[in-house]
């Protein structure tokens, strides 16, 4: 079983409309890197020449921003949701 | 007619034509509205302005919709009071409030609202929603209400009772959510991915944010064409200090003002400090952090405009202060006790950065001094009746009463009680 990334809508021009893409991959790093191969420009919109997450980008695993976790070290399972979203504004 | 070039990114400068939307698709960064300064400068004029309605909408040619909605609540134009007391308390001289308490929904949001909503209706959407921390549920329940929208309002499970009941009362469905208010906004721009609805923070942000802008305006036509030397302002997500940077940069654009710009400092609480925390190390980095601080409509852990507010203090000279927790409730007592202005736990942060400015020195004492007071007291009741339970309990008798009064004043104070002001409770509230 593999782990679920939920697309939001400004870049599902690049997964041709997908929703929700399937990933097997052991972190989130090695997750972003499994996009970026089958849809060129993916990564790049997520991090930056560094490689770090840009910073108005958001990524949960299963609810919790990966920057309370291990960032892009963190740790996936099969099973579990991963979420994108551009920064919001508040409150 | 408006201004309005196109919606452009913070980021790369990528430009898309008006909708509602919020993000470059190349870049993922923010779009903001971009206008045609040129144009409103030849239009816009002091006397025009002067001569326009007693609300927000008297900047309409700075703002991204063409007029007031039909439903419009008439958010803005709010007082400016020279706070001449709390200034002596401080050691200030020229210290004024905006007391945008008074907003038809008793907060600053009212202004960001009355702009999305009339572009929600512009659009065509029949749904007006929100992620809040409590203000924004109320504005945008009582706009949708008046406009005949439908609203769906996320707030965080432990919201204060004036903050729930503020926006309930209006009609719409508040989705109270077992969490943060991060939390409550992610599930919300998930939700705003799959439902087709008007989320005034998410896909109509760049046009919300915009009426931000009107508090930089209305303090310098009201301070008559000046700017201040020094803001403070509180900082959530960032978006309301960053916007009032902005509007002063406007009028300078549009050759309202000589292009002074005062210095902006913000203010957090210990509580949730991530901007602080950045500003204090000298980083560009905003790290994310658990909100615990009772100043809740500032509990936004991780701000969208954090590093764009770091940028605008650095640039403008300001400071980002955080103040302890303890010095909230204490702060909306000052500001009661010395101008009978009755505000939000936001507005005690605001006032115990102000003190803290003082003290350290980093007011000067000669600086004109604006400090944004975004709430109304009201919506905020518990975090400060524990403080403030009753001074004298009697039994109906004039004998209860005097024997109770000399027990609360010793009696060589008594005359001196009589005749003057009394600062007992403002002092044993201080200590």
């Amino acid at each position: 079983m593999s782990s679920i990334v939920r697309i939001p809508t400004p870049l599902r021009k690049l997964t041709s409309g997908a929703r929700e893409i399937s990933v097997n991959s052991e972190t989130v790093g090695a997750c972003i890197a499994q996009l970026e191969a089958r849809f060129p420009g993916l990564g790049e919109r997520l991090c930056d020449e560094r490689g770090e997450l840009r910073r108005f980008i958001n990524v949960y695993v299963n609810g919790e921003d990966v920057r309370f976790l291990a960032g892009l070290a963190t740790p996936l399972c099969p099973g579990d949701e991963v979420y994108i979203v551009p920064a919001m504004a508040g409150g | 007619m408006t201004y309005v070039k196109a919606l452009r990114c913070r980021e790369c400068g990528r430009e898309y034509p008006q909708g509602p939307t919020h993000v470059c698709e190349f870049c993922f960064g923010p779009l903001e509205v971009a206008y045609d300064y040129q144009a409103i400068q030849r239009d816009i004029s002091r006397e025009a302005i002067a001569a326009g309605p007693g609300s927000i909408w008297r900047y309409q040619a700075l703002l991204p919709v063409q007029r007031a909605s039909q439903a419009d609540l008439g958010a803005g134009w709010t007082p400016l009071i020279k706070a001449n007391n709390l200034a002596r308390a401080l050691g200030l001289r020229e210290l004024y409030l905006k007391n945008d308490c008074v907003n038809p929904t008793y907060s600053f949001k009212d202004r960001v609202v009355a702009v999305a909503t009339a572009k929600a209706l512009e659009f065509g959407f029949d749904t007006l929603a929100c992620a809040s921390t409590g203000n924004l549920a109320a504005a945008v329940s009582a706009q949708a209400a008046k406009a005949g929208l439908r609203a769906y309002v996320f707030i965080p499970a432990d919201l204060e009772q004036g903050k729930i009941v503020g926006a309930a009362v209006y009609g719409a469905t508040l989705v109270s959510v077992q969490g943060n208010y991060d939390q409550a906004n992610r599930l919300a721009s998930e939700v705003a991915d799959r439902y087709g609805w008007a989320f005034v923070n998410i896909n109509l942000r760049p046009y919300y944010a915009e009426g931000s802008k009107t508090l930089a305006f209305e303090v310098a036509e009201q301070l008559g064409w000046r700017v201040p030397d020094h803001v403070v302002v509180p900082i959530a997500s960032g978006s309301l200090f960053t916007k009032i940077w902005k509007g002063w940069n406007e009028l300078a654009e549009v050759g309202l003002l000589d292009g002074q710009r005062p210095r902006m400092t913000g203010a957090q609480a210990a509580g949730c400090s991530p901007v602080a925390a950045a500003f204090a190390t000298g980083s560009w980095d905003i790290r994310p952090v658990k909100p615990w601080s009772i100043a809740k409509s500032l509990a936004i852990g991780n701000p969208a405009d954090g590093h764009y507010a770091l940028k605008v203090a650095r640039e403008s000279g300001g400071y980002i202060e955080m103040v302890q927790e303890q010095e909230i409730a204490q702060g909306v007592a000052l500001l009661a006790r010395t101008e009978g202005l009755f505000a939000e736990t936001a507005a005690g942060v605001t006032v115990a950065a102000l003190q803290q400015l003082a003290t350290r020195g980093k007011i000067g004492c000669d600086e004109v001094t604006v400090a944004y007071i975004t709430g109304n007291g009201l919506k905020t009741q518990e975090a400060i009746a524990e403080a403030l339970a009753p001074a004298l309990v009697v039994s109906p008798t004039l004998t209860s009463f005097e024997q109770a009064l000399a027990r609360q004043i010793p009696p060589s104070d008594r005359s001196r009680e009589a005749g003057a002001k009394t600062h007992t409770r403002r002092e044993s509230f201080q200590k």
